[in-house]
């Protein structure tokens, strides 16, 4: 396997039309095809355009306020035995969750595309928060799709978003949550292409969604890599984040790819088990289709028909993966594993006991692997678990589970 | 020569153009397509477009999803969109049929194995909704090996230049979209209609069916002056949603509302 990793550079993926390997592409109606032709140009443009990244960076350190601490979990650590932990502190950017770091850099493009209407979809509410947020800070009506399903497990979000003046549109059809809100919206950028531009809030979607949004998310892993140097005087040993798009596995995974002595675990949602069916973990226990514009692994029937996904996370709760994580796969490069609900609520009451820290719902799946696994491993070693966002909008559904009344 | 090429030829000599109208296999009922087809032939369609249902239809409005989440209740698969097919091709060996629906159940078959069972079954097209030329070269040689038409859309926002990308691989007829935005929604803009049409045919030497938002009579009639097919879609699906009636009348009442229907615009499409 090494062999084939010294080959790879990672750096250039994916191609011109948007493959990681056989994954990824653009899979989507005629009407979008030149609305996405013109995003990659607009995109590409804004690489190498120094303007538009010194913009993207003051923004990002100003109004996001990073970078976000690189925390050594002394407690924590010591109470698992094993790895030293590190969190990536996502959780405390501004709303409270790596998804601005996206919606920052989409927002950006959108006005210099000279769009003024950004709509979004959201599942547990992060992304379309970060959504709404950004459109008020840049003076854009904005409209964000939510399954009715997610309208209820995410009551705050929702309010959040009506007091930062986006309209929430709730989502009926089909299962009711995060895939079908990106049903909606998709719907809504085809008929309103010509004024709006559609912010995905995770590394899937047609090309160039999957890369754009890794590029933005990466500033996470670029701040990491830095911090374990200046802090430990050396490179991680492990990286464990979340995936349910994987755009903030992606972010602090990809300026590491190339760093052969570092592992990487993807945990995706076990639900109530992989050996149930009920859950959501497409790269453990799915395989490869195509859906939302993309070729990737994918929760199917034997029909091809996108089943229902079960995750106590809403924000986790979505049957597709970003198609650079189906590549990473099966080139052997990253690790994917799964946590269940039960595991993930443990790891949430764990990190908030030990560390005072209250993770989002979605952040403690990558807690509940990455405890277990620094377990294994030695104290001399390192890990960084991306802690991708704060729990504060988890604790009715938590209270709710354990019977308890607000 | 292919069912469709042949059908566009005939309506060709007769100075007349093709009607095809939509249905969702299963929708409402397993039992309702077949003759549901027959009847529709029977009032004029030229073509039929055989729907085969998704879970995600990202490119098709409520009405069209609400008709696959019903056909999925039956659990309809391209097994059953060929089954269809095949018991209709037992009475009818002339009218072409054209499969249209979304990649991921093709991709589960197999392109090629799609392809065999679909031609064996009688069927002579395939629309996929979310394959643009730029990913099907596979897909198009799978089609092509079993002389089966590669169908591809056209949007009022395609280029010139990928009018020409989709010359190169398209046979059968194209397929203009006639509205920006999913089926189902808003209504019709007929100028602009003619103009995009007009356009196409510099680029596109293949028969040219205009679909989105033609949903009675009249709007067939205006858009026949200028294209070679009219598709109806949501209109007709329309007529599975609001019915309620019991299992054994359902049949027999939506084939009377969508024959009404399109035996008006075979009239309208015919005096224009």
């Amino acid at each position: 396997m090494s062999e084939v990793k010294d080959k790879i550079d990672y750096s250039v993926m994916p191609d011109e039309r948007g493959h990681f390997g056989v994954y990824g592409g653009i899979f989507a109606s005629e009407t979008l095809m030149q609305a996405l032709d013109e995003l990659k140009t607009a995109y590409e443009k804004s690489i190498n355009d120094k303007a538009f990244q010194a913009e993207f960076d003051a923004d990002l350190a100003h109004y996001v306020g990073r970078p976000s601490p690189l925390y050594y979990a002394e407690r924590l650590s010591r109470e698992v035995g094993g790895a030293q932990i590190y969190l990536k502190r996502e959780d405390l950017n501004h709303t409270g969750a790596h998804k601005v770091n996206n919606t920052i850099g989409q927002a950006l493009l959108a006005r210099a595309m000279g769009k003024k209407r950004v709509i979004a979809e959201t599942g547990a509410g992060q992304h379309g928060v970060a959504t709404a947020t950004v459109a008020a800070r840049f003076g854009m009506e904005c409209v964000v799709y939510m399954g009715q399903e997610d309208i209820i497990r995410q009551a705050p979000n929702v309010y959040r978003m009506k007091l930062l003046g986006a309209e929430v549109i709730p989502v009926t059809s089909g299962s009711k949550t995060l895939k079908d809100a990106l049903n909606e919206a998709m719907r809504d950028w085809v008929t309103n292409v010509d004024d709006t531009f559609y912010i995905i809030g995770t590394v899937a979607g047609p090309h160039p969604y999957p890369a754009m949004v890794r590029d933005f998310q990466s500033v996470i892993g670029r701040e990491a890599r830095r911090q374990m140097q200046e802090q430990t005087g050396r490179l991680p040993d492990a990286l464990v984040a979340c995936i349910g798009g994987g755009s903030n596995a992606i972010g602090l995974f990809h300026p590491f790819l190339a760093d052969e002595s570092v592992e990487m675990y993807g945990v995706e949602a076990a639900g109530e088990g992989l050996e149930t069916g009920n859950h959501a973990a497409p790269l453990c226990a799915g395989r490869p289709g195509v859906l939302h514009g993309n070729r990737t692994y994918l929760m199917e029937d034997r029909d091809g028909q996108i089943i229902e996904t079960h995750s106590v996370s809403a924000g986790l709760d979505y049957p597709g993966v970003g198609p650079e994580h189906a590549w990473l796969k099966d080139i052997g490069r990253v690790n994917y594993v799964a946590a269940t609900d039960e595991q993930a609520l443990k790891a949430f009451h764990q990190l908030t006991r030990v560390e005072g820290i209250i993770p989002a719902l979605e952040s403690s799946h990558a807690i509940a692997y990455g405890v277990k696994q620094a377990a294994q491993m030695s104290p001399d070693q390192n890990m960084i678990i991306n802690l991708s966002g704060r729990g504060d909008k988890d604790i009715n559904t938590i209270a709710r589970i354990e019977g308890i009344e607000l | 020569m292919s069912r469709l090429k042949a059908c566009f030829e005939r309506l060709s000599a007769e100075s007349k153009k093709a009607l095809i109208p939509y249905v969702m296999t299963g929708d409402p009922q397993p039992e309702v397509t077949l003759p549901l087809m027959h009847a529709m032939v029977e009032s004029g369609a030229t073509i039929i477009e055989l729907g085969a249902p998704f879970s995600d239809p990202m490119a098709d409005g409520p009405v069209i999803q609400a008709a696959a989440e019903r056909s999925l209740e039956h659990h309809t698969s391209l097994h059953d969109v060929f089954d269809v097919a095949r018991k209709f091709r037992q009475k009818d060996d002339q009218t072409p049929i054209v499969l249209m629906g979304y990649l991921n159940p093709i991709e589960v078959m197999g392109y090629e194995a799609f392809a065999k069972q679909a031609v064996e079954s009688g069927i002579d097209g395939v629309i996929t909704v979310d394959m643009p030329p730029e990913e099907a070269e596979d897909y198009i040689a799978a089609l092509k090996q079993y002389q089966i038409d590669p169908i591809f859309l056209i949007a009022p926002t395609t280029t010139e230049e990928r009018m020409q990308k989709i010359a190169a691989v398209a046979s059968g007829f194209v397929y203009y979209v006639s509205l920006k935005g999913v089926t189902g929604a808003a209504t019709l803009d007929v100028a602009g209609v003619v103009e995009r049409v007009s356009l196409i045919r510099k680029y596109i030497d293949l028969p040219i069916g205009v679909g989105f938002g033609i949903s009675n009579a009249q709007a067939a009639a205006s858009v026949s002056g200028c294209a070679d097919a009219v598709v109806v879609g949501s209109a007709i699906v329309n007529r599975m949603a609001a019915q309620k009636d019991t299992k054994s009348e359902q049949t027999t009442i939506i084939v009377r509302d969508v024959t009404e229907l399109l035996d008006s615009m075979r009239k309208a499409m015919d005096s224009e």
